[in-house]
């Protein structure tokens, strides 16, 4: 059985397989507006906690809301916030991190100091103390994401950059005449992005993982708005009677994450890029 | 005046700590002195570790040397200022060793060559691609290598795109760093024919550095000898170099491989049956 | 001199051939040369010709689930193709020694140089550590590596390119192999180190009697060292004869090409009466 689990990993219909899927589910984000059977925050005490029926195909929530509808808007806020910030703090960390590792000198140690120090503390502990002085809310939330997700990046481009360093189209660039921000954008950005596109495959599980914990905290959406950590925060002191109000969005995170993971990968390995960690 | 002259340049790679006595700096280059005259070729020959390629780095600008200056077409590139040094860069190029890492991986053969013709020439795209298409016919490629990427090409195509890119400016001084060492002998005549050939065509200046005496010889007009950073010999003629008295150079003419078996000097008998 | 007792090594009609995605490629074909004792086969051939696979496929070291291998190759009247692995691990080291082109890859840089010495010798003897280290002083003392009990000691990345090179040929020397295949030993190092690790082949050639296949794409290297010189072109051997044959009277056109493309010295007198 082991073999053959290995054998799912290593098959070539991995890749198009979770792209196949991720993609409907970017479309159904989208498209959630025109596909949900019901509106997700119309409250109808009346119809609580109601298996699944014709009206409610996933059945109701405490407060009568629609949980299929509230599942597909909740697709939009988690994956559309996830790579919201992911692809902000991978800009910031891009520019700050090849710059810093191509100058090197003080400029690079000032940098990378700061980023050290960011980096001291455990991700989460810093994004809630962030949230804490700004205050809950999902805007709040996805700054404080942003500020604390750019270091890693820098980091790892600025090593990037430093190995780039060592080839000889560097200085045979130079020689040519090109300026240092004209060797950053043609040599060095294009050299690193390609291993971090795929590596974003895999960071995107983090990143929503990360939205989905804050509101499971409270701090991040707030209610009416649908969001799957949020659903399961609400759904955790019915989880006796009604498992399903926290099962729905627990499995579609999960659905989402592994995903992601699968496909990163197998992108990582067709194209031989290592993990993070 | 000559095209390049070299004046007393030492340079070392120094530990800077925050102990001064804990001075471990390392000596590379000592009071190296010569010229280059336009239209020949200097081959600098050396073992590895001698400082060919750290002189090499300091005459295209690349590392300030700790003393002396190099004076490129009169001027010293490490003191003028910058509009002047962009004006002189262009006049002098290089070719480096490893074909694969003097390239961007994701950069087609046609943007490779075409770099220093954005840098200094105001051209359209057309005539861009024109001035790419013949230098790649003059280093014996062709029009369906433009939209290659480098691994599609051997070490010997590769480094004649390098070459591409080094004549495009037509240069006055080209350094040539080891560039034919990593390639088979077949591969490696072939290079250095072609390189002798734009050397005529173009008026060139050569830079050769080099550990491989029969490749120096091939090109050169002049030789210098370098050992343990220091220029121990600098050559008006290749006759002068095989006829030198230098045990250095005695030594490095004795480990030129023969040419022919009835030259061989290595073979023993055999203890064994 | 008919019998096969005078052929240490002998290789014949070897084909390989590799599984690939889109068929099935042939790496080599029709490979026959033999080697006696004492004696130096100078294999030539651009890169890619096939030499290396050629090789590697002495050694057994191809990847047996991609690449099959036809033929016979016979080590002292023993078949290696399709030896079992833990027979063919004896003989590798022991009988059959290696040199390969890269000094630096050819050693791994988490343990020192001793530390790798010694254990090559004690997984083929029976020798103790200390006698191990003796004998790899020893060794290293016949290719002039000064001070070895030192040099032992000291880490891959310490140690110069042509100094590494000469610890290889130590450590192929060190248990007498009948046969040494020496893939490129000299290109990566510069021309003042050529000369001195041919010289230890040459050594090591005449004291034990070891039969050296020697691949190289330099004809420097062939001429100085080779009694025979097999010329390799696209998988196939296209000519092979004596040294003096091949460079005075060469048959095959590939042959010519390659000894009209050595780069001359373009001297006005002979090398002889310079050197």
């Amino acid at each position: 059985m082991i073999t053959s689990i290995r054998t799912i990993f290593k098959n070539e219909k991995v890749i198009p397989i979770c792209s196949t899927i991720l993609g409907i589910l970017f479309i159904i984000a989208i498209l959630a507006p025109w596909i949900t059977p019901n509106d997700p925050v119309a409250v109808n005490l009346a119809y609580k906690l109601q298996p699944p029926s014709w009206n409610f195909p996933l059945g109701t929530d405490h407060l009568g809301r629609c949980n299929l509808s509230r599942i597909l808007y909740g697709a939009r806020i988690s994956l559309g916030f996830a790579i919201l910030i992911f692809i902000s703090s991978l800009a910031i960390g891009l520019i700050i991190g090849t710059f810093s590792g191509y100058k090197g000198g003080w400029v690079d140690h000032v940098l990378m100091r700061f980023c050290d120090a960011v980096m001291a503390f455990p991700s989460l502990i810093l994004v809630l103390g962030l949230v804490g002085i700004f205050g809950p809310g999902l805007s709040q939330v996805i700054l404080a994401l942003m500020l604390v997700q750019w270091v890693y990046y820098a980091r790892m481009f600025r090593g990037m950059a430093l190995s780039l360093k060592e080839q000889n189209f560097i200085p045979a660039a130079k020689i040519s005449g090109s300026s240092q921000w004209k060797i950053i954008k043609n040599h060095i950005i294009p050299n690193v992005l390609p291993p971090l596109v795929v590596m974003g495959t895999l960071e995107m599980g983090w990143a929503i993982m990360d939205i989905s914990a804050m509101s499971f905290l409270g701090l991040g959406v707030q209610s009416p708005t649908p969001e799957w950590g949020a659903m399961i925060h609400e759904g955790k002191s019915y989880i006796r009677t009604n498992p399903e109000l926290m099962l729905y969005p627990g499995l579609s995170i999960m659905l989402v994450i592994v995903t992601f993971n699968l496909l990163g990968e197998a992108l990582s390995e067709r194209y031989g890029v290592k993990r993070r960690f | 005046m000559s095209l390049l002259q070299v004046n007393e340049v030492t340079h070392s790679y120094g530990n800077r700590t925050f102990f001064k006595w804990q001075n471990r700096s390392k000596k590379v280059l000592s009071d190296i002195s010569f010229s280059i005259e336009e239209g020949t070729c200097l081959g600098m020959l050396g073992t590895s570790g001698a400082g060919k390629s750290t002189l090499g780095k300091v005459i295209l600008g690349l590392e300030k040397p700790k003393h002396g200056q190099i004076l490129f077409q009169g001027h010293d590139i490490y003191t003028v200022d910058k509009y002047t040094r962009q004006k002189i860069r262009r006049d002098l190029q290089v070719v480096f060793q490893d074909s694969y890492s003097a390239v961007n991986p994701r950069m087609t053969a046609e943007r490779i060559i075409a770099e220093p013709l954005e840098n200094y020439e105001k051209l359209t795209l057309a005539e861009q691609k024109r001035t790419v298409i013949e230098l790649l016919e003059k280093v014996g490629l062709g029009e369906k290598d433009l939209k290659k990427y480098p691994h599609q090409f051997s070490g010997g195509q590769l480094q004649r795109i390098n070459i591409a890119r080094a004549v495009s400016l037509k240069p006055k001084l080209i350094v040539l760093d080891e560039s034919v060492s990593s390639l088979d002998m077949v591969t490696q005549t072939l290079i250095l024919e072609l390189l002798r050939e734009l050397k005529e065509d173009f008026g060139l200046s050569y830079f050769f550095i080099t550990h491989d005496i029969k490749a120096a010889c091939m090109i050169s007009d002049t030789l210098g000898v370098l050992e343990k950073g220091e220029l121990i010999e600098h050559y008006n003629s290749k006759n002068e170099f095989f006829s030198s008295e230098n045990p250095v150079v005695k030594e490095m003419r004795g480990s030129i491989l023969a040419e022919h078996p009835r030259f061989r000097s290595i073979r023993t008998k055999s203890n064994y049956i | 001199m008919g019998t096969d007792k005078s052929k240490v090594l002998q290789v014949r009609d070897l084909h390989v051939q590799i599984k690939a995605k889109n068929g099935i490629t042939t790496l080599v074909q029709d490979i026959n040369f033999e080697l006696k004792p004492g004696e130096i086969l100078g294999l030539i051939g651009e890169s890619g010709c096939g030499k290396t696979v050629t090789s590697m496929s002495i050694l057994q070291l191809l990847n047996r689930k991609e690449t099959t291998i036809e033929g016979s190759i016979m080590l002292k009247g023993q078949e290696l193709n399709g030896l079992a692995e833990k027979e063919m691990r004896k003989i590798r080291g022991k009988d059959i020694a290696f040199i390969m082109q890269n000094p630096m890859n050819a050693f791994t840089p988490v343990f020192t140089i001793g530390h790798q010495f010694v254990e090559t010798i004690r997984s083929h003897t029976s020798l103790n550590k200390k006698q191990a280290t003796e004998l790899a002083i020893e060794s290293m003392k016949q290719v002039n590596l000064p001070d070895p009990g030192k040099l032992l000691k000291y880490y891959p990345f310490q140690l110069s390119g042509g100094m590494l090179q000469r610890v290889m040929i130590a450590i192929a020397a060190s248990l007498h192999p009948a046969v040494i295949i020496a893939d490129e030993p000299t290109t990566a190092l510069d021309v003042n180190n050529q000369k001195n690790v041919l010289r230890h082949l040459d050594k090591i050639r005449s004291e034990y009697g070891s039969a050296i296949l020697l691949i190289s794409h330099d004809l420097g290297v062939v001429s100085e060292m080779a009694d025979e010189v097999a010329v390799m072109q696209h998988g196939k051997i296209v000519e092979k004869a004596g040294v003096f044959q091949l460079f005075d009277s060469p048959k095959h056109e590939y042959t010519k090409k390659l000894l009209n493309a050595r780069p001359t010295l373009y001297l006005e007198e002979p090398m002889t009466n310079l050197i």
